[in-house]
Parts: C-alpha cells; structure tokens; sequence
C-alpha cells in the first residue's frame, strides 16, 4: 500500500510551548491507526497538522508526495482535492456545530465542496437516518446534549466521505450505545481502503478500532506495535500516563498492580506486598 | 428556566441572579424559535418580502408626521403580529411595555417645555402641560411602538437564517453574513458557557460578596470569558476550513418570489406610502 502521509521529523510549538517533538510517522492507505496518549501528548495537534490546519515550525508533512505548505493549502485546486479527501472531527464538538439546523450542519461541507443540490438532499437524510439523528434535523445543534452534539459532528464529517478520517477523541462524552455505534462504524472500515487515525486514551477500545497503535508521550513516540501488543505492556501504559497503580486487598492479602478500566486481569499471579 | 428559578426559592444571590438572567436570555431565543416554527401571515412569505416589507412599514412609521397617520400604522403593526400567530400579551410583554418606559422617560420632558396652549398647569409646582407637548410625546412614544412591533413580530416570525439569506439575496456582503451568523451562534455558546462558570461558583460560594468582590468576580469572569471566545473563534474558523470554506457562502435553498410574495410586497408598500402621505 501506498504512503498517505508522510511525516518527517517535525516539531510544532504554541508560542514556545512544545506540543510535537522530531516526531516522524507513516500512515499507510486503508491503515487504521489509533495514537494513544495522556491528556497534553501531542494527539490533537498531530491530526491538525495532518489536517493541514496546522504547519509545522521544523520538518515537513507529505499528503501523496506533495508536501503540505501554507502556501499549498491556498492553492484552490488543491485544497479542494485535499478537503474532499481529508476530514477531521474535532474534540470539542461544540467548535464544529455552527450552522442553525442539524440539517444545515450536515448539509455544510458538500455545499462547501460544491455537490449537485439534487444529491445532496438525499444524501443527508440518508446519514442522519444512519447516525440516528432524523429526529433530530431541524433542531439548532447548540440545545442539543453532549452525545447528541458528537454524533451530529461525527455525521457533518461522515457525509464527505473521505478517503481519510481523522478522530478527534470521537467516543468522548458518547453514552454507552453511542459509543458503540462509533465503534461499529470504525470497525466496518476494516480491509477497505478508508484510512481511519484515531486519538484517544480510551483504552477499552482501541483493539476494535485500530491494526497499529502509537503511543504518544510529550510530543514524541514512546511506542508503536499492534493493539495487542501495546495493551500487554503494563509497563509502557503506565509510563505513558495510560493507566494506573491500583492497590486493593483480597482479605488479608493486600497488593497493587498496574490498572486500566474494561479489561480483566489475573489474581492469581500477584504477589503479596 | 423552571429549574434555575427553583434553585433560588429564598432571595436570589447577585450570582443566582446573574444565572437567571442568563437562562433567560438563552430561554428568549427557544420562544422566538417556536414563534417562527408556527403557520401564519409572515411565516407564509418569501424571507425577502417579510423584510422589505417590514422594514418599508417602519420608515414610514418614522416619515409620518400626524399621530392618525401613525396610529393606523400601529394598528397594521399589531393585525400582522395577530395574522402571524403572536398573541398580544406576549408582545406586550416583550416590546409594549418596555417601549413605553423607555420612551416615555425620553419624551416625558417634552410635555412640560413644548410650548402651546396648555391643558393643565400644577398649582404646587407652578409647571404647565402643554397641548402641543403632549402630541408630540405622543407621536414619539407611537412611532417606535409602532416600528418595535413590527421589527419584533419579524425576529419572532422568521428563523435567524431566514433573515440572513435574505440580507445576502439584497447584496449584502458574503463576509458579513457569514459574521452574523458566527455571533448569533457563539452567543449562545458563549451565554451558556457564562452561565456554567457562575453557576460553579454559586456551588462553591458561601454568604453573600461584598461589592468588591462581586466587582472583581465579574471582571475575572469576562477575563476567561475573553479567552475563551479567543480560542472557540479560531478553533471554528479552523473546523470550517477543514470542511472546505475557503471565504465564500453556498445556501442550500435559493429563495423564489411567488406571486403571493409579489402581491403583499406590493401591499406593504403601497400601505407605507398611504400612511406617509396622509401623514404630510
């Protein structure tokens, strides 16, 4: 498979405040990656920059071989190419609802992007019914709940269709059914050629949405291997802030071990403090 | 609005009542979005002719110089508000009553100093009203009842988008549309963002602030409040590029004129120009 992205070593600051560091990444099409990191570790920035909404201080993002440059982005052949094809979804939903109507939400990238208006109509109401959100169109997305805002965010992107998808915590403030919903659809991207980057500290969920998994420490890659095999690295999730020491007793038998919520882990092995 | 009232059954604190104000405001808006949802006079018509229309009726509130002239208008004003599903009370609520105070303290001097033939004079301050002072008092207070009527029954009978993509199809600049839009959206946001910051002091907070304190309280909160709007405004800006908005506006509903439309455009003017020049 061909390289999608390419980032060199790039570095990027806020105003003297490193977010990235060196940090070089492959991102291969159809891939689905997900770059797990505490709260501050450079995820969000990451996807920005992939996004071209962001331009590296140092170092360079290659999008099919074509750098990413502030100055290529202003290109409208370009950007129009690269909109259609690269979408994010943020983490603040409330920064992506800004039209008055969830219809209007959805509606906005494709008459952005300049689709036919016979197609588009249709195609709206097909991804609101599939978001579970028909009932919802003509509501003004700011008196919407939390779960409510995400899936419409999440639907605003989904409509474009794009060849890459870049997740912003997408299960984030998501009820249980929700959440899952987001899942199913990440998961339905497996073997396809949609190239699917997730950020996220969820743990319980990155076997289901990710084939290779980053893992993101202070701007720069702690560690990268298959879901498995990160989740089995008690050691590495707890130096990246991912999970904690749990300490609890059995009785009289009192021990601690590394913890993280929706896995199991076996008591029979733990040695007395 | 039940539920934030009811957090203060005793006397409201100055942050309880800040809160209030708050979701009042955010309250306002869902009344004006029913108001618009319902069947009516103006709801029927093209977002175009709802605006030229009214906006004919209030400069010819303005122009017109006789109170008859002016008072027919106000009754226009109030038919199209009961054609268009408002009911009365309502609107005297909204717009009446606080038109009254408030122009009615601005032309109050106006009875005493015009002067004329007097009606009444007050024999402990030695102070005359005069006839012509109170006409002209009178037409003051008509005419922006009149004109706040007819705006009011216009905001509250046509959604905010209406009124903006009828501002765009009379030539107003992409740009400044585009900035309507953003600040009715991210007031709102930034209102119920105000309205959490202070209801998580009211959690925090015990006995009553001094006046110091409330001043310093407020001046802390529009600091973060500021930030925060630094931050929302370029992270929105960032999530329009993303979904490819590179400066100009697409609507997804072109506006068409029927004939109706052209009929009571054609109505509202000729009622304008009628009530101008009988007003000569």
């Amino acid at each position: 498979m061909a390289d999608i992205f390419e980032v060199d070593n790039v570095s990027f600051d806020y105003e003297g405040i490193p977010a990235l560091r060196d940090f070089s990444l492959q991102i291969q099409q159809g891939e689905r990656i997900a770059l797990l990191g505490a709260n501050g570790s450079g995820k969000s920035t990451l996807l920005r920059i992939l996004d071209a909404l962001y331009f590296p201080v140092k170092g360079a993002v290659r999008f099919f071989g074509r750098e990413l440059t502030e100055r290529q982005i202003r290109d409208d052949s370009f950007s129009l190419d690269f909109r259609k094809r690269v979408a994010l979804v943020f983490q603040n939903p409330d920064v992506q609802l800004f039209n008055p109507t969830v219809f209007d939400e959805v509606a906005y990238g494709p008459l952005q992007l300049q689709w036919s208006k016979a197609d588009l109509v249709r195609q709206v109401e097909e991804t609101l019914s599939s978001m579970s959100l028909l009932h919802l169109r003509d509501r003004t997305p700011y008196r919407l709940s939390g779960g409510e805002k995400k899936r419409v965010a999440l639907a605003s992107v989904l409509i474009l269709d794009p060849d890459v998808l870049l997740l912003d915590e997408p299960t984030a403030m998501l009820d249980p059914k929700s959440q899952s919903l987001v899942v199913d659809l990440i998961q339905q991207w497996k073997g396809s050629t949609k190239t699917v980057v997730t950020a996220t500290h969820q743990l319980e969920i990155v076997e289901d949405i990710a084939d290779r998994v980053v893992v993101m420490d202070g701007g720069a890659i702690l560690a990268s291997g298959t879901p498995h095999d990160i989740l089995a690295n008690a050691d590495l999730l707890l130096r990246a802030n991912l999970a904690h020491a749990h300490r609890h007793s059995h009785g009289s038998v009192v021990h601690s071990h590394p913890h993280r919520h929706g896995h199991t882990h076996d008591h029979d092995s733990h040695e007395q403090e | 609005m039940a539920a934030a009232r009811g957090l203060f059954l005793s006397r409201p604190s100055f942050i309880g009542k800040t809160i209030l104000g708050f979701t009042r405001g955010l309250s306002e808006a869902l009344v004006s979005e029913k108001f618009a949802r319902r069947s009516g006079f103006l709801q029927s018509l093209d977002p175009r002719v709802r605006l030229v229309g009214v906006l004919a009726l209030v400069i010819a509130a303005v122009a017109c110089r006789k109170l008859q002239g002016v008072a027919a208008l106000f009754l226009v004003a109030s038919f199209i508000a009961l054609l268009s599903s408002l009911d009365l009370w309502s609107l005297a609520k909204r717009v009446w009553i606080a038109v009254l105070i408030f122009t009615g303290l601005i032309a109050l001097p106006a009875v005493f100093i015009t002067p004329g033939a007097v009606l009444w004079t007050s024999p402990a301050l030695g102070i005359s009203i005069s006839a012509p002072g109170v006409y002209s008092a009178a037409i003051l207070i008509l005419r922006v009842e009149t004109a706040a009527t007819l705006t009011a029954t216009l905001v509250l009978c046509t959604p905010w988008i209406q009124i903006l993509k009828a501002l765009r199809s009379l030539s107003l600049p992409a740009e400044v549309v585009t900035m309507l839009t953003m600040t009715h959206r991210y007031l709102f946001l930034l209102m119920e963002t105000a309205k959490q910051m202070f209801e998580s002091r009211e959690s925090r907070a015990v006995g009553v602030l001094s006046g110091p304190d409330r001043r310093r309280m407020v001046g802390q909160t529009a600091g973060v409040l500021f930030s925060k709007s630094m931050e929302l405004s370029q992270d929105v800006y960032l999530s329009m590029v993303s979904r490819g908005f590179h400066g100009d506006v697409y609507l997804l509903h072109e506006c068409r004129l029927a004939s109706r439309d052209y009929a009571v455009l054609l109505l509202f003017l000729a009622t304008g120009f009628v009530a101008v020049w009988m007003g000569r």
